[in-house]
């Protein structure tokens, strides 16, 4: 892992004050007093940012849900204080509960276990030295053993050199020992997902590489509210689950999230809006992308859009999918990780098979090119709400 | 100079571990353990007057002479043992000093695994068996290890340790209904031979990939110590896997969390075709201990009761003290890696023959039992025969079971039945009515 680009990646999730201290020294990151500002200051360009320094404003606008009322009193969240919640429900709950990995101890690098190890202890909130296998690895003894494991990868980026542990060990583990064992007590969380200027390494979605694989879960929450329910649903769940976080939403997610425990059914997609022309299917961060298409859609073409939240990748909900897309006829699947392999083509290939003679266009795929994730090109990147739009007019003209 | 110092230094720790043996130091209060969580180093506040190094990282000395620390591969950690190759004890004071029912209970087991290897990598040649991996030669470091545990302890394996298993009583049907994946298998029919597991005796099913056990056994063992009952975990594996880096993790874990775990390796001079000499350049595997801030300590795996008192103390003190230990036998594999191998294509006959004939833990420890008047020549002809007979009986009766129903494909992959496993579940039943003549389901459980 970079060091240098995660504290860059992180920058934006931190408190200003912290870095306070070192500014006296005139050196480190510092404040408006630090030799770095004052250069800058020298630069004729500098005052005014011109076109071409202006940073390119987020590519979606998180909907936040409707208050829930059947879960208790709620408090204002954002996507991380909403994970710390859950987390503080389970280590309350469960005293066999551990939460580990880089950094966790501190409050996590997107701060999402702030107050866990001052809570319930140095032995259950912990910091692991920097190797994923070896995280992944622990985390599958501590299931076996009995224990509740919560493993934090610090980004999606970084879980491949721990897939051999999860693919080959943990999901096979019930199946291959008849069921003498298994690591259905293990949940490993990852931040997911394009932050603007993730680029390679800081912006990955890996869901793909894990659907294909029988023995694990795997979800993705749309925000704050579904994050709690969801991943307190997968540190239930008697499976070994990854649970992705789109870090793009950890601060700019703010929805009013119960305090107590609740749990969101795994496997259960969820239909947010209903349509009867065209069904888009989306997760995570891309969701409020496709709410918002679901509106031009309606507002400049007169096309109702029905607009599922797939929630969990692996098992996924073919049913409710295949309903939706037998009464509209149409269906456009979105993500941002790359086209080919990526998940919307097994949504796409069921689907056909299922719903083959319902449909009225072919299924639409508008994914992340095949190219590894850029950093400056990201605007032309992603999945945006011009695609999806374009894609739905040349679905109806079909 | 400072080289020879520093590499001294670094062998000190192993020679002093070598020599606390039976009951030193480190004191148990029984219900309480040292529970040092988090007992890093606190860093003192920085101070450049001081001439002492002032890095967060490492807090040695400083020196002012360029030299490199020499790895010292010809001396290298020497080898504990108890007896000498004839099964004579060389320091009474290390003699562990079994009960005679104990020490015939090591032989048996030894032997049992022996003949039922034989007889199962027999199978495998005339097809009975799809295939077998066999122990000869490591028998020593199985009984040895497995009889300085408790029954509680808990262990995970690479694939050569059989007579850990066989040592906690698993039973020949067992074995048996494994390797032929018959209806009583356990593991309901689902892996290759040699692939065993048992919840009861606290052995976690074995898996292929190699290594992939060790960070698990650094885990469990963290949830062992935080339930704190008196348990340990022990890791086996074999030099070869040592190279992945799934053991350079679970080391390092294990270590720097605290965890009461014993890793064994069984170094028998070979993964596969490839001899210790590519395997690796440093001095084995007990050298990397140290490195990793780990007591460690090298043993002669073909001495049982080496092998027992290291494993002993290890427990002990890994409990007590909450670190890890490692231990590293040093054997021979005298069989071939599996039956889809023929070592001939490698190494010597002679090679093998030496160790066969002049450096084996069975020979080793019937001549220790003969040596007390335990066990004669008579004794030794009836046990073969009747453990001959034990196996043979229960590989009749393994070989004429049915194989698991097929319906077990699709089970356990997760704790519930899925819809969509469900399904296909469904399609392969419907296929195999239509086309039953082409499945052979008359071998298969209904």
């Amino acid at each position: 892992s970079a060091i240098t680009t995660v504290m860059a990646a992180a920058a934006r999730f931190f408190v200003r004050g912290a870095q306070s201290k070192l500014a006296l020294a005139g050196v480190g990151p510092g404040t408006q007093s630090s030799f770095g500002a004052a250069l800058l200051k020298l630069s004729p360009g500098c005052g005014s940012r011109t076109n071409a320094q202006r940073r390119y404003a987020a590519h979606f606008t998180f909907q936040p849900d409707p208050v829930p009322t059947q879960y208790g009193p709620t408090q204002k969240m954002n996507l991380f204080q909403s994970i710390t919640s859950a987390l503080d429900n389970t280590l309350a709950s469960d005293p066999t509960a551990v939460i580990f990995g880089e950094d966790v101890a501190f409050g996590g690098v997107f701060r999402c276990t702030v107050g866990l190890r001052d809570k319930y202890g140095k032995d259950r909130v912990f910091n692991t030295p920097l190797c994923e296998q070896g995280i992944v690895g622990f985390g599958i003894g501590v299931a076996v053993a009995g224990a509740k494991a919560i493993a934090e990868i610090q980004f999606a980026d970084y879980i491949f050199p721990a897939f051999d542990q999860i693919v080959n060990e943990a999901a096979k583990y019930r199946y291959r020992s008849g069921n003498l064992f298994d690591c259905g007590n293990l949940t490993i969380r990852a931040p997911w997902g394009c932050v603007g200027h993730g680029s390679l390494y800081h912006s990955q979605s890996p869901e793909a590489f894990f659907a294909h694989c029988p023995g694990i879960k795997v979800v993705i929450p749309r925000g704050p509210l579904q994050a709690k329910g969801l991943l307190l649903s997968c540190i239930a769940d008697q499976n070994p689950c990854i649970f992705f976080e789109p870090k793009i939403l950890y601060r700019a997610a703010v929805e009013q999230v119960p305090v107590e425990p609740y749990n969101i059914p795994l496997s259960q997609a969820e239909v947010l809006q209903e349509g009867s022309d065209v069904t888009l299917v989306a997760w995570g961060t891309q969701i409020h992308v496709m709410r918002e298409v679901a509106s031009m859609a309606q507002e400049k073409l007169g096309v109702s859009c029905e607009v599922i939240d797939l929630q969990t990748i692996l098992p996924w909900d073919i049913e409710t999918v295949c309903k939706s897309v037998v009464k509209t006829g149409r269906l456009l699947i979105s993500h941002e990780a790359p086209v080919t392999g990526g998940f919307a083509a097994e949504i796409s290939s069921t689907v056909q098979e299922e719903c083959f003679l319902n449909l009225e266009a072919p299924i639409s795929r508008v994914c992340g090119y095949d190219t590894p994730f850029p950093h400056i090109f990201e605007p032309f990147y992603i999945p945006d709400k011009w695609k999806c739009f374009d894609a739905i007019k040349r679905m109806i003209n079909y | 100079m400072a080289a020879v110092r520093s590499v001294n230094k670094m062998f000190g720790v192993c020679f002093r571990a070598a020599r606390q043996t039976a009951g030193l130091t480190g004191v148990r209060l029984p219900g309480h353990r040292a529970f040092r969580v988090g007992a890093v180093q606190r860093q003192q506040p920085f101070d450049s007057s001081l001439e002492k190094p002032q890095f967060p990282g490492a807090s040695a000395e400083f020196v002012d002479q360029l030299e490199f620390i020499q790895p010292n591969v010809i001396s290298g950690i020497p080898v504990y043992r108890v007896m000498d190759r004839q099964g004579n004890i060389i320091n009474p004071s290390q003699d562990p000093q079994l009960s005679k029912e104990t020490v015939l209970n090591f032989y048996q087991k030894m032997t049992l695994l022996n003949t039922m290897d034989r007889i199962l990598y027999e199978s495998q040649r005339q097809g009975r068996i799809s295939f077998y991996m066999t122990n000869y030669g490591e028998e020593g470091t199985h009984i040895g290890s497995a009889a300085a545990l408790d029954p509680n302890d808990l262990v995970f394996g690479q694939y050569r340790e059989a007579g850990v298993l066989m040592y906690r009583g698993f039973p020949l049907d067992l074995f048996m209904a494994q390797c032929y994946a018959n209806a009583d298998d356990l593991g309901k029919g689902r892996q290759m031979p040699v692939h065993y597991g048992s919840r009861d005796l606290n052995f976690v099913t074995i898996s292929s990939p190699l290594a992939t056990q060790i960070p698990q056994a650094a885990g469990a063992a963290y949830a062992v110590k935080r339930e704190n009952m008196n348990r340990a975990v022990i890791c086996y594996f074999g030099e070869g896997a040592a190279s992945e880096g799934d053991a350079h993790a679970g080391f390092n874990f294990s270590a720097t969390l605290e965890c009461p775990l014993i890793f064994f390796c069984r170094n028998n001079g070979y993964a596969i075709s490839t001899p210790t000499n590519e395997q690796y350049r440093g001095d084995g595997i007990a050298a990397r201990g140290p490195g990793y801030g780990m007591l460690s300590i090298r043993v002669d795996g073909n001495d049982v009761f080496a092998v027992y008192n290291a494993t002993k103390e290890a427990r002990r003190r890994a409990v007590a003290e909450n670190q890890p230990f490692l231990i590293e036998a040093m054997t021979y594999r005298i069989g071939h890696h599996s039956t889809s191998d023929d070592s001939s294509a490698y190494r010597s006959v002679d090679e093998v023959n030496y160790w066969d004939k002049q450096d084996h833990p069975i020979s080793r420890l019937r001549h220790y039992m003969m040596a007390r008047g335990w066990w004669s020549e008579d004794d030794e002809r009836s046990w073969r025969k009747q453990s001959r007979k034990t196996v043979m009986e229960a590989f009749e009766r393994a070989e004429k079971r049915l194989k698991p129903n097929p319906e077990l494909l699709f089970t356990d992959v997760y704790h519930e039945m899925t819809p969509h496993l469900d399904k296909q579940r469904e399609s392969l039943w419907r296929h195999v009515q239509q086309y039953k003549e082409h499945y052979p389901l008359d071998l298969y459980d209904k």
